[in-house]
C-alpha cells in the first residue's frame, strides 16, 4: 500500500485505475461512525460487569435487593472491606497472602525453568531436540486437570495434602512458557554474542546468566505476567486440594458466596478485593500484555 | 556446533582438562537446561494422566481395598445417564458460547483493524474481561442473574417479559453460563484474529479492490481463507478449554448441592461430574474412567476439527 500512496507522479490522468485502488484502500482502514459505536458498546460491556460489582460492594444487602436497583456506587463500601477481613471464617487476609504466594512462586520458576529451556532449544545443537521440543507442543495439548485424581494421591504420598505446595508443584512446567522463550531467543539472542562468551571461557550456564537472561527480559516479563495472572486467578484445582485453613483468594471468594446465609455485599466486597491486583496490574501493563497476546498469536 | 567449537581449539592446546570439561559442558547443558521442564511435567502432567488410567481399571474408593476390575468403570460409565447428560451439557454448552463468540470476535477484529482514535484504550478494554478471575466474573454475573432483584430480569421486565429464574432452566441456565464465558473470552480472541489479520498482506486486497471485489467480497474471500491456521488453532484452545469448563458453572448456583449443576443437573458439565465422583463421592476408579472419557473426547472433537478445516481448505 505504500508503494502506491508514495508514488507522485506527474502523469496522473494516465492512472485513474490505481487512485481508485488508493481510495478503496483507505476506505478499508477508516472507521465509520458505525464501527465506532460497535467500540463504545464493546467498551462498556466490557466494563460493565466490574462497575457493577463496585456498585453492589458499597451497597447494602437492602439496597441490593431493591427495584428498580440502584445503579450508582453507594458508600458502604469501606464497611464491606472491613467486615471481609474481620470475619475468621473467611480469612481474607491469610487468602490474599496465599494467592500472592502461590501465583509469585509459580511465576518466578516458570519463568527461570522457560527461559533455560527455550535457550537450549534455540541456541544450543544438541541430540533430539527436535524431537524434545515437539514433545513440548505436545505437552500444551493436555488438559492437565484430568490428573486431579492422582494428583490427588501423589500429595497425599508426599505428606503435603492441603498444604500451598500441592497448588504450586503441578505448574511449574509450561510449555507454553518454553515454547515462547524459544521463539524469542531465537531473534533476541545473536549467536555471535554466545561464541564470543565462549572463547572467553564461559561456561553455558554462565553464558545464560550474563549473556541471555538479560535479553530475554522483555520476554520474561509477559510470561511473568501472564503466569501470575493465570495462577492468581486458577480456581479448580486448589479448589479441590486446599485444606480450609490454607484458601487462596479464589477458594475464599467461593467459600463465601456457598454459606446457607449469603452476604451478598460481603460476596461483592470480596471479589471487589480480589479484582483490585489485576486492574492493577492492566493499568500499568495494558499496553505490553496487548502486544503480548497479538505477538504470541502470530508466532504459534 | 562445529563453529561455536572452533574457537575453543587454541584453549585445548594449552590445557587438556580445561577443553575437556568445556566439551562435558558443551555436551551436557543443553540436556540439564531442558530437564526441569521435562523432570517437572513428567512427574505432575503425564504420571498423573496415566496412572489416572490404572486406577479406572480398578474400584478404588478412598478408603479400604481397591481391586483390579478391568474395563467395569468403562461399561457402567457408557450406561450412566448422569454421564451422558454431562457430555450434553458439555457439548451444547461449547457450541452455544463458541459459535456467537467466533461470530462476535471476527466482527470486532475487523473492526479493531480499521484505523481508530484511542486504539490502545479500545483494546485494552477488550482484554479486561479475560484478566479477571473467573470466580469474580461468575459472582458478578449470578447477582446480574439473580432471580428476585438481578438486572437480567429488570431489563427484560422493560420490554414487559416476566422474571425467569436463570438457574432452574436448562435453555436460562445456557444462556447465562455461555454469557459468562463469551464475556470473558469474545476479546481475547479478537485480539488473536486481529493479530491474524494485520499479518495478511495488503498486496491481496489491493489486487482484489483492482477486479471489483468488494469489501465483504474481500472478508470472505481473503481474510477468512488466510485466517484458517489462526481460528484451527484457536478452536482446538477453545475445545480443551470448553471441555473444562467448570467454575462458571458451578459457581453459579453455589451451595450444597453445588457439584451437581442445578437441582436436575442441567447445567452440570464433565468435569464437574468428574470432581463429583473424586472428590464428593470418593469412587477414585470410576473418576478415573470419566478422566478418560473426556480425554478421548478432546481428542475426537479436535480430530474432526482438523479434518473439517482441511476439507474446507480443500474446497477452495
Amino acid at each position: 500500500m505504500t508503494t502506491v500512496i508514495a508514488d507522485p507522479e506527474p502523469e496522473a490522468p494516465r492512472k485513474p485505475l490505481r487512485t481508485k485502488v488508493v481510495e478503496s484502500n483507505n476506505q478499508l482502514f477508516r472507521a465509520s461512525p458505525l464501527n465506532y459505536l460497535v467500540l463504545v458498546l464493546t467498551f462498556f460491556l466490557s466494563v460493565f460487569p466490574l462497575y457493577w460489582m463496585l456498585v453492589m460492594a458499597s451497597r447494602t444487602n437492602d439496597e441490593i435487593v431493591q427495584i428498580p436497583p440502584k445503579l450508582i456506587p453507594g458508600s458502604h463500601l469501606g464497611e464491606h472491606v472491613g467486615a471481609l477481613f474481620d470475619n475468621p471464617d473467611v480469612m481474607f487476609a491469610k487468602a490474599l497472602l496465599n494467592s500472592f504466594i502461590v501465583a509469585g512462586s509459580i511465576t518466578l520458576f516458570v519463568v527461570i525453568f522457560s527461559a533455560l529451556a527455550g535457550f537450549a532449544f534455540a541456541k544450543l545443537r544438541f541430540r533430539g531436540s527436535n524431537v524434545l521440543i515437539g514433545l513440548v507442543v505436545l505437552t500444551m495439548m493436555v488438559p492437565v486437570q484430568l490428573g486431579a485424581v492422582p494428583l490427588y494421591m501423589m500429595m497425599d504420598w508426599f505428606g503435603i495434602q492441603g498444604t500451598l505446595p500441592t497448588v504450586i508443584l503441578p505448574y511449574l512446567a509450561s510449555g507454553f512458557g518454553v515454547f515462547l522463550m524459544r521463539q524469542y531467543a531465537s531473534q533476541a539472542v545473536p549467536d555471535e554474542l554466545i561464541e564470543a562468551a565462549r572463547v572467553d571461557g564461559a561456561t553455558t550456564i554462565r553464558i545464560f546468566w550474563s549473556v541471555v537472561l538479560p535479553a530475554l527480559r522483555p520476554a520474561a516479563a509477559i510470561l511473568g505476567l501472564f503466569t501470575f495472572m493465570t495462577y492468581w486467578n486458577d480456581f479448580l484445582w486448589p479448589y479441590v486440594a486446599l485444606s480450609p485453613e490454607h484458601p487462596t483468594v479464589q477458594v475464599a471468594l467461593s467459600r463465601l458466596s456457598s454459606g446457607y446465609y449469603t452476604d451478598q455485599s460481603l460476596v461483592m466486597a470480596g471479589t471487589f478485593m480480589a479484582t483490585l491486583p489485576l486492574l492493577v496490574v492492566i493499568v500499568l501493563f495494558g499496553r505490553q500484555l496487548i502486544s503480548g497476546i497479538m505477538d504470541g498469536a502470530v508466532k504459534a | 556446533m562445529s563453529d561455536i567449537t572452533a574457537p575453543v581449539t587454541p584453549a585445548r592446546a594449552r590445557s587438556p582438562w580445561r577443553s575437556r570439561l568445556s566439551r562435558w559442558d558443551q555436551k551436557g547443558s543443553p540436556y540439564a537446561f531442558v530437564s526441569p521442564f521435562f523432570i517437572l511435567f513428567g512427574i505432575f502432567g503425564a504420571f498423573p494422566l496415566l496412572y489416572t488410567f490404572w486406577v479406572s481399571l480398578h474400584s478404588w474408593p478412598l478408603l479400604g481395598e481397591h481391586t483390579f476390575t478391568g474395563l467395569d468403570n468403562y461399561q457402567k460409565l457408557l450406561q450412566d445417564p448422569q454421564f451422558w447428560n454431562a457430555a450434553k451439557n458439555t457439548l451444547g454448552l461449547f457450541l452455544v458460547s463458541t459459535v456467537p463468540q467466533y461470530v462476535l470476535a471476527l466482527w470486532l477484529a475487523v473492526t479493531l483493524n480499521r484505523k481508530i482514535m484511542a486504539r490502545t484504550l479500545f483494546r485494552v478494554g477488550v482484554v479486561i474481561p479475560n484478566i479477571t478471575s473467573v470466580a469474580a466474573v461468575t459472582l458478578i454475573f449470578s447477582m446480574i442473574f439473580a432471580k428476585g432483584f438481578g438486572l437480567a430480569n429488570w431489563i427484560i421486565g422493560w420490554f414487559g417479559l416476566e422474571a425467569v429464574d436463570w438457574t432452574a432452566h436448562t435453555w436460562s441456565s445456557w444462556l447465562a453460563i455461555s454469557m459468562m464465558v463469551d464475556w470473558r473470552w469474545t476479546g481475547y480472541n479478537a485480539l488473536i484474529f486481529l493479530a491474524a489479520m494485520q499479518a495478511i498482506s495488503s498486496e491481496l486486497y489491493e489486487a482484489a479492490a483492482i477486479d471489483g471485489a468488494t469489501r465483504t467480497r474481500q472478508f470472505w474471500s481473503i481474510t477468512l481463507p488466510m485466517l484458517r491456521p489462526t481460528l484451527l488453532f484457536t478452536t482446538i484452545t477453545s475445545i480443551i478449554g470448553g471441555v473444562q469448563l467448570f467454575t462458571e458453572p458451578l459457581l453459579f448456583a453455589p451451595g450444597a448441592g453445588a457439584i451437581q449443576g442445578g437441582t436436575l443437573r442441567q447445567f452440570q458439565t464433565l468435569t464437574m461430574y468428574l470432581i463429583e465422583n473424586g472428590f464428593t463421592r470418593f469412587e477414585f476408579g470410576y473418576a478415573g474412567a470419566v478422566a478418560w472419557m473426556i480425554f478421548l473426547l478432546v481428542l475426537i472433537i479436535s480430530l474432526i476439527n482438523i479434518l473439517l478445516v482441511r476439507r474446507i481448505s480443500g474446497a477452495d
